[in-house]
This record gives C-alpha cells, sequence and structure tokens, in this order.
C-alpha cells in the first residue's frame, strides 16, 4: 500500500509538473497511467483523475481571473452547456463497458496528442455575432501592445461544441481542455490567451457536475485518489513556477509522443478486453 | 464591482482548494500509518455502495476521525470549490443588478445541484 501510494504519487508529479509546464493539463494522462502501469479499474483511475482536474483547476482559476484574461461572462454563459453535457456523459458512462470507453479515451488522446503539436495562430474577428452583443460577450484582455479589444463570433456553434466536450468530460473523467479551447478560440475567434484562462476557470465547474454521478456510484475512492491529487497538485505548482526559461517546445513533442503511445495501449487493452 | 467580487471569490477558492489538499495530506498519512502493510486491490471494481459514497456517510466518518473518511472529505471540498465559485457568482451578479448574468449563474447552479441528485439514473 505504502510502496504503490508512494509510486502513483510520483507518477501523478511528473504528469502535473509537465501537464502545466506545457499548457496540456496532467489529467489527460492520469487514467491511462493508473490504468495500464497500476493496474487499477479503469472506473476507479477515472474518478481519481476528475477530481485531480478540478484540484488544479481551482488553482489555476484564481491566477488567471486576478490577470484579467478569463471573460467570467464566456465561462458562465457556456458553462450551461458544458455541465448539462456532463451529466450526460457521466450518466452514460455508468451505463458503458470499460473496453468501450478505454477504445473512446484512446481516440481521443490521440486528437489531443496531434492537436498539442498545431501552432496557435489568433484570428481576431473584426465583426461580432449579434448574440455576442445580446450577452454582452465582448471583452478587452492584456497584451504586449496595451489593452486589446476583441469581438465574439458564432456563440451558437461554440455552444453546441462545449455541451460536446461536457459530454466527454463526463464520459472519460478529464477536463476537456482541448476541446473547450477549440470551440473558443476556432469557432468563436476569442484570443488564444483569454480561450485558454476561460477553459481554465469552466474545467473545475464542469468536472463538479460529473463529480456527483461519480461519487454516487462508488468510483471516486479515496486511498487511489489521494496520492493522484496531491501529486498533480504538487507537480503543477512547481511547474507553474518554473514557467519561465523551460525547453517547453521539445517537452511539448516529448509529452505528445508519450500521450500517443498511450492511447495506442489504451485502444489495444480496450479491444482485447483487457481493459 | 461585480467582476472585484468574482475575483475576490476565485482567490478564495484557490485557498480553499489547498485547505482541502491539507486535509487529505493528513488523511493520507494516518491512512497509510494504519494500512500502509495492506496489499493493494483495486483491478476489481466493487460496485456495492458503503457510507463513502454519501455526503452524510463521509461527514458521519470524518468526525470520528476516521483516516479513509477525512481524506473523502478533504475531496468533497475540492469538489465543491467550483459550486461555491458559482454561488458567489450568483450573489455578485444580483448584487450589481446584473440581472441577465444572475440567471445564467443561477442555471448553472441547478445543473451542479441536478447532478447530485440525479446519479441515481
Amino acid at each position: 500500500m505504502l510502496l504503490f501510494s508512494s509510486l502513483v504519487f510520483l507518477a501523478a508529479t511528473a504528469a502535473g509538473f509537465i501537464g502545466s509546464l506545457t499548457g496540456l493539463g496532467g489529467g489527460v494522462v492520469i487514467t491511462p497511467v493508473l490504468a495500464l502501469l497500476f493496474h487499477v479499474d479503469l472506473r476507479y483511475a477515472m474518478g481519481a483523475s476528475l477530481v485531480s482536474v478540478i484540484a488544479t483547476s481551482s488553482g489555476a482559476a484564481s491566477a488567471y481571473v486576478r490577470e484579467g484574461f478569463s471573460n467570467v461572462r464566456i465561462g458562465l454563459l457556456l458553462e450551461i452547456a458544458t455541465t448539462c453535457g456532463a451529466i450526460v456523459g457521466a450518466v452514460v458512462a455508468t451505463h458503458t463497458p470499460t473496453a468501450a470507453l478505454s477504445s473512446i479515451m484512446g481516440v481521443l488522446l490521440l486528437f489531443s496528442a496531434y492537436s498539442s503539436t498545431r501552432p496557435h495562430p489568433d484570428h481576431l474577428a473584426n465583426t461580432a455575432d449579434p448574440l455576442a452583443h445580446r450577452f454582452r460577450l465582448n471583452g478587452e484582455y492584456p497584451s504586449e501592445n496595451g489593452i486589446k479589444k476583441y469581438e465574439v463570433q458564432g456563440v451558437k456553434s461554440g455552444f453546441s461544441l462545449m455541451f460536446g466536450a461536457g459530454v466527454t468530460s463526463g464520459l472519460l473523467g478529464i477536463g476537456s481542455g482541448a476541446l473547450k479551447v477549440i470551440a473558443m478560440d476556432r469557432l468563436m475567434r476569442i484570443p488564444f490567451k483569454v480561450s485558454t484562462a476561460t477553459s481554465n476557470f469552466m474545467i473545475g465547474v464542469t468536472a463538479a457536475a460529473s463529480a456527483g454521478v461519480y461519487l454516487r456510484r462508488g468510483w471516486i475512492v479515496p486511498d487511489v485518489t489521494m496520492p493522484v491529487v496531491l501529486g498533480v497538485l504538487v507537480g503543477s505548482l512547481i511547474g507553474a513556477r518554473m514557467l519561465s526559461g523551460a525547453p517547453v517546445k521539445i517537452l511539448r513533442y516529448l509529452f505528445a509522443a508519450v500521450v500517443g503511445i498511450l492511447a495506442i495501449e489504451m485502444i489495444y487493452g480496450g479491444i482485447t478486453g483487457r481493459l | 464591482m461585480t467582476i472585484a467580487w468574482i475575483e475576490l471569490s476565485a482567490s478564495s477558492s484557490g485557498r480553499a482548494s489547498l485547505l482541502a489538499a491539507a486535509l487529505v495530506l493528513v488523511g493520507g498519512i494516518a491512512f497509510l500509518a494504519t494500512h500502509g502493510q495492506q496489499v493493494p486491490d483495486y483491478h476489481k471494481f466493487h460496485p456495492q455502495s458503503t457510507p463513502l459514497t454519501t455526503i452524510g456517510g463521509v461527514w458521519h466518518g470524518a468526525i470520528h476521525l476516521e483516516p479513509i473518511y477525512l481524506i473523502q472529505l478533504g475531496l468533497l471540498v475540492l469538489i465543491a470549490t467550483p459550486v461555491v465559485r458559482v454561488i458567489t457568482c450568483v450573489a455578485g451578479f444580483a448584487l450589481g443588478r446584473d440581472w441577465m448574468y444572475a440567471a445564467v449563474s443561477l442555471i448553472v447552479l441547478v445543473c451542479l445541484l441536478a447532478s447530485i441528485t440525479i446519479s441515481g439514473l
């Protein structure tokens, strides 16, 4: 038990550290690492991952709101979609065989490994969606050239994709940060920095919606979750301190490669029925 | 004024999550001190419902200072911090007479509370 907890703690620390350095979030690798390396049942692993996602989001949300990047209005409006989606996802997850869940997770991991190596150009729009005016979503953020304004587009399509992000979060016990950023950055044309900060603000609320379902189903077990949460928190705090001067680009590719390997293992494990 | 209120709530929720983590740590050390030699067995899923799966059950165990329940209580506080953040948003926007966003945050809150009751599905 002592050995198990220590090893899980170390693995979670590494995941949290690299996750916060590369901005990918460590949560996405927690479940596969627990299931593949430590032979923890997929449902327990997903419960532990979900709680650690909430922990890092609460820590990061405070920093981002203070720096003025995150847009609280956009976050709250889209949270209607993500929380509803998360409840649907979590309920579906409790009726889905683990072999199917691990294969779906593998596919999602492959996708996030691919998208994490893509560049993120800001494509600002100069005309806003009328809905964005109605809900007062347009905002401003601090940049190198002073305060910059932005107009929000595609509110309806962004809202729909957010529902999907909520479903995947509840279905797989992850934060779905990558999908949330895509919805805001690509569809709604919100600046990348504002998108990531607002996504971080939203992740905790989304995950809390599925956590209620997971808890009642007995998926959140304290003895497995304890070393995971503490490890991810410690790792991400160290990562946030070291953010400047780290070889982020190399780390990003390295992490993407690890995520890709885990993805294939998850799909293989799902198909052969090992997980 | 509303935004200042929400900033304050965000930074206090950051602090609340650190407090919860401390509770998890204390419970964890106590748990490992008493159960450190036990062989871990998480390979199989045991779907029976235990006091660990209800808020009342966790609270009852935690006030009797049982390590495993102390950990779970810390985890519950962690899960609750985003919910509290949404509650302060409802209050903050209502105080600022921003009724549209008071309603938006209220809908989010209702979804969150529904998730606790809906889990019987």
